[in-house]
């Protein structure tokens, strides 16, 4: 059984036609990336798990997504579904109040209010995220003051407050320096032991790095999906082949 | 050849500088020139008795304890009406209803009335408040009179406030599973508090100096008591100013001036907090 899964997806942003036919299946506790130029649909495809394209008008999405085999348009509320896929952005963005404030957002939204069990998920969700020992003792601290590679990780804590069972990252370390990028990536590591990851990434070595299973978009359409030992050594399609070795034009 | 065409450049440059230069000393100056004719004029008759007594047909035991006190109400009732509609207003228009017509023809109708001189709004106060409400030229109808009038301004700082708040943010927010209102009341507006502070407090500093509305809808000039609620009659302080300065008595306009600083005074404050206020939101919300 598929943890996530796309069925024949279309979307539209207009008259654009982003994504084309695409199936795709995701197996549970696995990472799996998804690589391909700029404007080849795999953050559009991302977002699509979590619905987050609802938010960009204009969109027409044909096809069906499954999380569980449950349709994610019809049989889940969308502000449920938003708390079991959890999200992680390109650009950190945590909002502009404390570390704790921020960590317990998705706990408050669910109505809880008991601080003590606030606060022992805010710690257990910071500790998830390897940022614990960073911010210790200053939860009451503006979350604005930590540096580029700790917010990230906060918004990654914040995600898996309300305990996803998926985290989707779009690019989560492109504005991060190297040693912020280990860091995460060490975090993804961790994750899939009890989680779902996708990732969304533009440095093909990462997704090497990273991922189980790695899928290549080339304008809109879904070229090849597979083991990522095998895409990366021995892919199947050209298409592939010229992208990774870094041949593209 | 190319060195006439630099030196006349640098020459151009140099007048330029020079006019402008010219420009903003003579506007200075013509301050300058005011606030010391205002400060030689009043600031002998400042004293604590002059804040603390009631108007009076001799000049030096009028004080402006009434107006002071008429004053605060008025702005008290006048920010109490014109804030949570305002607010909302903003937030409806910037959030909710940017992209239908409705919204866009309140939009370009707030901006209008933004210009509107402050009058026409104390005719309008006269007609529906004081006679169709039947409320008389009471403290409620100058309020509800000067609400009308500083709502855009509230409006439209609203909405840029609001605009101001990243993108990025209500992403985040949206990405938590929260619906629309949650990400509005918890990010949205918090994030554009400061923002929207600042406005209010400009609000407050144009209702601070408004005297034709009130004039028009009868505030009276001669109040000899504190407002006790919404129904009695009132005066401010710039319609004790417009007041005094009416009189022939040399010695009333001296009290004017006195009632000038004041006035000028608490102007200054509200508008140095609305700056402090500005620069720490910004400075808490850069990115």
């Amino acid at each position: 059984m598929y943890k996530l899964q796309a069925k024949n997806v279309n979307l539209f942003y207009g008259e654009k036609h982003a994504l084309r036919n695409i199936s795709i299946g995701i197996e549970p506790n696995s990472v799996t990336a998804f690589i391909g130029p700029s404007g080849c649909g795999k953050s559009t495809l991302l977002r699509c798990f979590n619905r987050m394209n609802d938010l960009i008008e204009n969109t027409k999405i044909e096809g069906e997504f499954c999380l569980d085999d449950k349709n994610i348009y019809e049989d889940i509320n969308v502000y449920a579904l938003r708390k079991m896929v959890g999200m992680v952005f390109q650009k950190p963005n945590p909002f502009p109040k404390t570390i704790f404030e921020n960590v317990a957002y998705g706990l408050k939204l669910g109505g809880l209010k008991d601080k003590r069990k606030l606060t022992d998920k805010v710690e257990e969700s910071l500790k998830k995220a390897a940022l614990w020992n960073e911010v210790d003792g200053m939860l009451n601290k503006s979350a604005l003051a930590l540096s580029g590679g700790q917010q990230q990780r906060l918004c990654i804590a914040r995600a898996l407050a309300t305990e996803p069972t998926v985290l989707l990252m779009d690019e989560p370390a492109s504005a991060l320096d190297p040693i912020s990028t280990a860091k995460i990536e060490d975090l993804i590591y961790e994750l899939k032991k009890t989680i779902t990851v996708v990732i969304v990434t533009h440095n093909m070595q990462q997704a090497a790095r990273v991922s189980n299973k790695t899928a290549f978009f080339y304008l809109g359409e879904l070229i090849e999906f597979d083991e990522t030992n095998k895409l990366f050594t021995n892919p199947a399609e050209e298409k592939t082949q010229n992208y990774i070795t870094g041949r593209f034009g | 050849m190319m060195d006439q065409y630099l030196k006349n450049q640098k020459r151009k440059d140099k007048a330029f500088q020079y006019v402008a230069l010219g420009c903003t000393v003579f506007a200075l100056l013509v301050l300058g020139i005011l606030i010391w004719d205002i400060l030689a004029g009043g600031l002998r008759r400042l004293d604590w008795s002059f804040f603390t007594n009631l108007p009076s047909r001799h000049a030096e035991r009028a004080g402006i304890k009434t107006a002071l006190a008429g004053m605060g109400s008025l702005l008290f009732f006048t920010i109490l009406i014109a804030l949570p509609i305002g607010i909302l207003a903003g937030v409806y228009l910037e959030e909710y209803g940017t992209n239908n017509r409705f919204a866009k023809l309140i939009e370009i109708n707030i901006a209008n009335l933004a210009g509107v001189p402050s009058v026409i709004y104390g005719i309008l106060g006269l007609q529906l408040f004081v006679r169709t409400a039947g409320m008389g030229n009471s403290l409620m109808a100058g309020a509800l009179t000067l609400a009308l009038l500083v709502m855009p301004v509230i409006i439209v700082a609203t909405r840029e406030a609001i605009k101001a708040v990243p993108r990025s943010l209500r992403e985040a927010s949206y990405g938590m599973g929260a619906t629309k209102w949650q990400t509005t009341s918890r990010v949205v507006i918090p994030s554009a508090m400061g923002g929207i502070l600042t406005g209010i407090i400009l609000a407050i500093s144009r209702a601070v100096g408004e005297t034709a509305p009130l004039l028009v809808i009868g505030a009276l000039v001669y109040v000899p008591f504190i407002p006790e609620g919404p129904h009695d009659q009132f005066t401010t302080l710039p319609i004790q100013i417009f007041n005094w300065t009416t009189r022939p008595q040399e010695a009333f306009v001296v009290n004017a001036a006195a009632g000038i600083i004041v006035l000028l005074l608490i102007t200054f404050i509200l508008n140095a907090i609305a700056i402090a206020l500005r620069n720490r939101w910004y400075k808490k919300m850069r990115y």
